[in-house]
């Protein structure tokens, strides 16, 4: 697969920062020229990552959150999400829509969300030592949706 | 952004605002529960007519305010959805708790 383009971004686990890698990632991407809804779709998966890093991976402490954006010429987005966060015990169980480890007003659908809104979602996670979610999604442009 | 609450003696309205992440839901929350304990209405309206983003926060934004809304004996809607939001909400089972409406299109827009 020929790479287009690609990306680079760290950010603190803040969430004041949800928004500007959403905003960040979303107008990388918009050189393969996609839909509204597309860019949509690649915004809210982005967003239930990060937001998982800033809440999950480090609870009490500020840690580096790392993107890495590529665009293929087939028109697929590729965006990972790396962090050096405490890991996933059980990535299974995670991925369960409404299980969430912590209480209180997370809804526990981060990874449906990411599911939902993307074409493939890769999980890897080592307990202690941190997380890595790849994200792609196809884009068909705007040529396409009439 | 902390919504513009609209009171009556029957019904509390959040017109919420921008874009609704987990960064930015705290201080709805907080709008919402005030005006919730102080005028426990027999309506809690959710309007996200001027909401631009929302991600599964949003939903956790939802789900908590209809715990206390019925802790209180108050009805929820949730209002002026557009389609990809009423998709999450939907994908989170919502529409059981509360009833969920879409926003009217003009046909002549």
């Amino acid at each position: 697969m020929t790479t287009l383009n690609e990306m680079r971004l760290t950010v603190d686990s803040r969430s004041v920062n949800e928004s500007y890698v959403r905003v960040a990632v979303s107008a990388f991407a918009a050189q393969l020229d996609p839909t509204v809804e597309e860019i949509s779709d690649i915004k809210t998966a982005l967003s239930e990552a990060v937001t998982n890093c800033i809440v999950h991976a480090y609870p009490d402490s500020v840690g580096k959150i790392h993107i890495h954006a590529q665009l293929f010429e087939s028109g697929l987005v590729r965006v990972k999400i790396r962090d050096r966060g405490c890991g996933i015990p059980n990535v299974k169980q995670a991925r369960e829509p409404l299980w969430s480890s912590v209480g209180g007003e997370r809804a526990g659908l981060g990874f449906a969300v990411m599911e939902s809104f993307c074409d493939k979602v890769r999980v890897r996670s080592t307990y202690g030592r941190g997380t890595l979610v790849t994200l792609e999604k196809q884009i068909q442009g705007r040529d396409y949706a009439v | 952004m902390p919504p513009d609450i609209i009171v009556t003696p029957i019904s509390v309205t959040a017109l919420l605002c921008g874009e609704i992440d987990h960064h930015s839901a705290a201080g709805m929350r907080k709008a919402i529960d005030d005006a919730l304990r102080k005028s426990k209405p027999s309506l809690l309206r959710l309007d996200f007519a001027r909401v631009t983003f929302i991600d599964s926060s949003a939903i956790g934004l939802v789900m908590g305010r209809y715990r206390l809304a019925r802790e209180l004996g108050s009805r929820v809607q949730i209002v002026n959805l557009n389609e990809r939001f009423h998709r999450l909400m939907r994908l989170a089972g919502l529409e059981k708790l509360a009833q969920l409406t879409l926003k009217e299109q003009r046909l002549n827009a």
